[in-house]
């Protein structure tokens, strides 16, 4: 097998890379500087709060992610089934544990330390629960949980924020400040999170560029790193509000010159279909499964795990005015915490807005939250918009689900049915 | 009454698929509405003082074909959500007026999303349980739930839930409860008595018939088989855990105590004995709900626990208090909540010196021998190791 080329990369990817880095770093020498870790997730992430705390961010999808990425998680998975999980559930979870029975390296080489305590932010995913306990299990080490309701009725009501905010106040915030030795200053909150809305204005412009034609972003694929600082350790960070800046520039050049997104084999020249893609990608062969699409001429246009960890584009800003009860806001308006029909307007809506051919789903083996009930959203789907929809199968970073023949198969007949679809539509005008 | 009389009767509700016990139910007086829910847990007490009928929807267990619920989900999914879909888009649940889904796992929870889609006649309604067990934080959050939800079930009936009513409700399920623990506690000690195939059968007959001739019926099965006579084998004495949603068929439940297992607890048809203790009768009876929840009910996986040494504290009090000898883990496949809390429940068990198998299932398993040899071997070896 030849080796991949060196995959092309921008100044903000460039630019994120170092702030990754710099993260594993820190935390990896929590022992030397003394700072406390928090292992906490991506939807509902609290990390203007942990930042008041002084404490780091560790967020074990991530790890799982990054694993997936560097062919690892395979190994780490086998590993946890070995001792007793399942082969049925979520491979994030194996991946963390399989990884924690290996020495627990992070990706800077160095091993993670254990965490100071768990954050169990709770919200639109059944497993985060499980998964805390089973953490919990290994690193015996104090939890604290922020249980989000979820949106059953396809609305937030008085009673769930009131939940939250409590839940903050009265659990959360005590348990930090004890494990922390600071007390909270909700100053320095309301401070991080005005940074956080400006980084938050800047995201959706970024993502909204999907608008133009042709298309300067790919919104799954790109759109992973573009939302990388704000769903992870960086939201409320200056330099998150800088790597937009950054980002946005790059972005604004393309749109000028009228060029499309940056492949990890360069410029995208030719876009023939803009796609709408809902569940989260394959990692452990992203760039493989990306190929499969810039080849073909298609970009995502919208894509529903961009907004996995905040619904940024449908108007949420955390607000530093009412800084808790943001957050519970941000927490309650998760893409998976929002119910299938509210899932399925936001698929139509992006349909339409970003003009597209249509909605691709790629179901997730091992994720429940997103995938039960995804045929039904496709074919609701293209009843509303007339738009084809396809659906295929892989899985979060478990590679022995990752069939590339199957799913360039299907990819190709999908971009073949948009093309008679379009002739049909052409021949009968 | 015999045992056998009112198995009958059991076995002929449970067979039913059209739900026709209900369906007479709702057609004997007018204004009689029925309301469906899905495992694990859901007041009842809220829906009977509505003067309508609860019934519980465990899937289509495996008499059903099952056409049109596998267009809806991917092989990776559990079977209880495409053979609840089977149900309603063949017309067996078109009686039922209102539908709650509790938290149970992600799939259910989706599933309310696709009811009111594919249903959008009927009331659909996401009941969310608290994962914060603190009577100010949880429990206030739970009260309001729980007003909401006597509101939304109003609505849908049309009749006012008054204090009365729903105190008469409460005391109903009440003695519910403590007739089938009284049960399940008499099997535990005379398992030979009560087979639990007989008993998982009660307990389907009670989510589909009104709770005091469900009453009725456990007073005179537990009569019935305390006066008969029935053979004790040297059988080991088994607690069964992760069969809480999506049920097994029932010849796997025979299987197992064919195979030389008495099963002296199991987590089967949840919802008649999530609370452990009475619901109290005085002041405010939304409040009483909510703190027995949050006090008084079983660990089951999709209950979060909060202190690390609590956890599976249940089920080896379960163990101790049934005498069981040895733990069969049973989940469905694809069971996120019973396979995540597998291996830690299997730690508990195991650092206790309790041993323990796991097998998976569907609702319609039908292979029952490889069944039978484990559970058979794991008799054995309980009889000769332990």
């Amino acid at each position: 097998m030849s080796a991949e080329k060196e995959a092309v990369k921008d100044e903000s990817m460039l630019l994120q890379k170092a702030m990754i880095s710099r993260n594993y770093d820190a935390i990896t020498s929590k022992h030397e500087t003394g700072r406390k870790v928090v292992s906490t997730f991506v939807p509902g992430n609290l990390n203007e709060l942990v930042m008041c705390f002084d404490m780091l961010n560790n967020l074990p999808e991530i790890n799982a992610i990054q694993a997936g990425m560097r062919k690892l998680s395979g190994g780490y998975i086998m590993e946890a089934e070995k001792g007793g999980h399942s082969e049925d559930v979520c491979t994030y979870v194996k991946a963390d544990i399989g990884q924690m029975a290996r020495g627990n390296i992070a990706p800077n080489g160095k091993p993670f330390p254990d965490p100071d305590i768990l954050l169990l932010s709770y919200t639109g995913c059944y497993t985060f629960m499980k998964w805390f306990e089973l953490l919990r299990e290994q690193y015996k080490c104090p939890t604290v949980m922020v249980h989000v309701p979820y949106q059953g009725d396809g609305h937030t009501t008085q009673n769930m924020r009131d939940y939250i905010v409590k839940q903050l106040k009265e659990e959360v915030i005590p348990t930090f400040e004890r494990i922390s030795g600071k007390k909270f200053d909700i100053d320095l909150l309301r401070e991080l999170m005005t940074r956080s809305a400006k980084a938050e204005d800047d995201l959706v412009w970024v993502i909204e560029t999907a608008k133009h034609k042709p298309s300067p972003i790919d919104a799954y694929f790109g759109a992973v790193y573009y939302v990388g600082p704000i769903f992870s350790a960086f939201r409320g960070t200056q330099e998150a509000v800088d790597y937009y800046k950054v980002l946005k520039k790059e972005i604004q050049y393309r749109i000028d010159n009228k060029m499309g997104p940056i492949t990890p084999e360069g410029e995208m020249k030719e876009q023939k279909y803009r796609i709408v893609v809902e569940g989260p990608p394959n990692w452990t062969n992203y760039r493989e499964f990306w190929k499969m699409f810039y080849d073909e001429g298609a970009v995502v246009v919208a894509s529903s795990y961009s907004k996995v960890g905040g619904t940024y584009d449908m108007g949420f800003r955390h607000d530093p005015k009412n800084p808790l009860e943001s957050l519970a806001d941000y927490c309650l308006g998760c893409y998976t915490n929002r119910n299938l029909p509210t899932r399925v307007d936001i698929l139509e809506k992006y349909i339409n807005d970003y003009e597209a051919d249509g909605l691709l789903t790629n179901s997730i083996k091992s994720c429940n939250s997103f995938s039960a009930g995804q045929l039904m959203m496709m074919r609701e789907v293209e009843k509303r918009t007339g738009k084809p929809g396809a659906f295929i199968e892989t899985d979060l970073v478990d590679p022995r689900y990752f069939s590339a023949a199957n799913v360039k198969n299907r990819l190709e007949s999908y971009f073949q049915m948009i093309e008679q679809k379009r002739r049909g539509v052409k021949s009968a005008a | 009454m015999g045992t056998q009389e009112i198995v009958a009767k059991c076995q002929a509700i449970f067979d039913d698929l059209n739900f026709t016990v209900a369906r007479e139910w709702k057609a004997a007086k007018p204004g009689r509405k029925v309301i469906g829910f899905m495992p694990v847990y859901v007041p009842m007490e809220l829906i009977h003082a509505a003067n309508a009928l609860p019934l519980g929807i465990m899937g289509g267990g495996d008499s059903m074909e099952v056409i049109h619920g596998d267009a809806y989900y991917q092989s990776y999914i559990c079977r209880i959500p495409r053979s609840t879909i089977e149900l309603g888009v063949t017309g067996r649940l078109d009686f039922v007026d209102m539908m709650l889904f509790p938290f149970v796992c992600d799939v259910i929870r989706n599933l309310s999303g696709i009811w009111k889609m594919m249903f959008p006649n009927v009331v659909s309604r996401f009941f969310d349980t608290p994962q914060n067990f603190d009577e100010k934080i949880g429990g206030t959050y739970y009260e309001h739930e729980l007003l909401e939800l006597k509101e939304a079930i109003e609505q849908a009936t049309g009749n006012k839930i008054t204090d009365e009513a729903l105190r008469n409700s409460i005391k109903l399920y009440n003695e519910n409860r403590k007739l089938i623990w009284s049960l399940y506690d008499s099997r535990a000690k005379e398992p030979w008595k009560f087979p639990t195939w007989e008993i998982y059968l009660l307990m389907r007959a009670g989510l589909q018939i009104p709770v005091d001739e469900h009453n009725q019926m456990l007073k005179d099965y537990i009569a019935a088989a305390h006066a008969e006579d029935k053979p004790k084998r040297d059988n080991s004495r088994i607690v069964l855990n992760g069969s809480f949603c999506e049920q097994p068929p029932l010849n796997l439940i025979k299987s197992i105590e064919m195979a030389g297992c008495y099963v002296v607890d199991d987590d089967y048809v949840l919802v008649n004995r999530f609370l452990t203790e009475d619901v109290p009768l005085e002041g405010d009876l939304l409040k009483n709900l909510s703190t027995t929840y949050l006090k008084h009910s079983v660990e089951t996986s999709c209950k979060y626990v909060p202190k690390e040494e609590d956890k599976g504290k249940y089920l080896l009090n379960r163990i101790s208090q049934c005498q069981a000898e040895g733990v069969i883990f049973a989940a469905p496949s694809f069971c996120d909540p019973a396979l995540l809390d597998r291996p830690m429940l299997s730690h508990r068990v195991s650092e206790n010196n309790i041993p323990s198998i796991s097998f998976k299932y569907a609702e319609n398993s039908g292979q029952m021998q490889p069944i039978r040899e484990q559970a058979g071997t794991f008799a054995d070896s309980i009889k000769l190791w332990s």
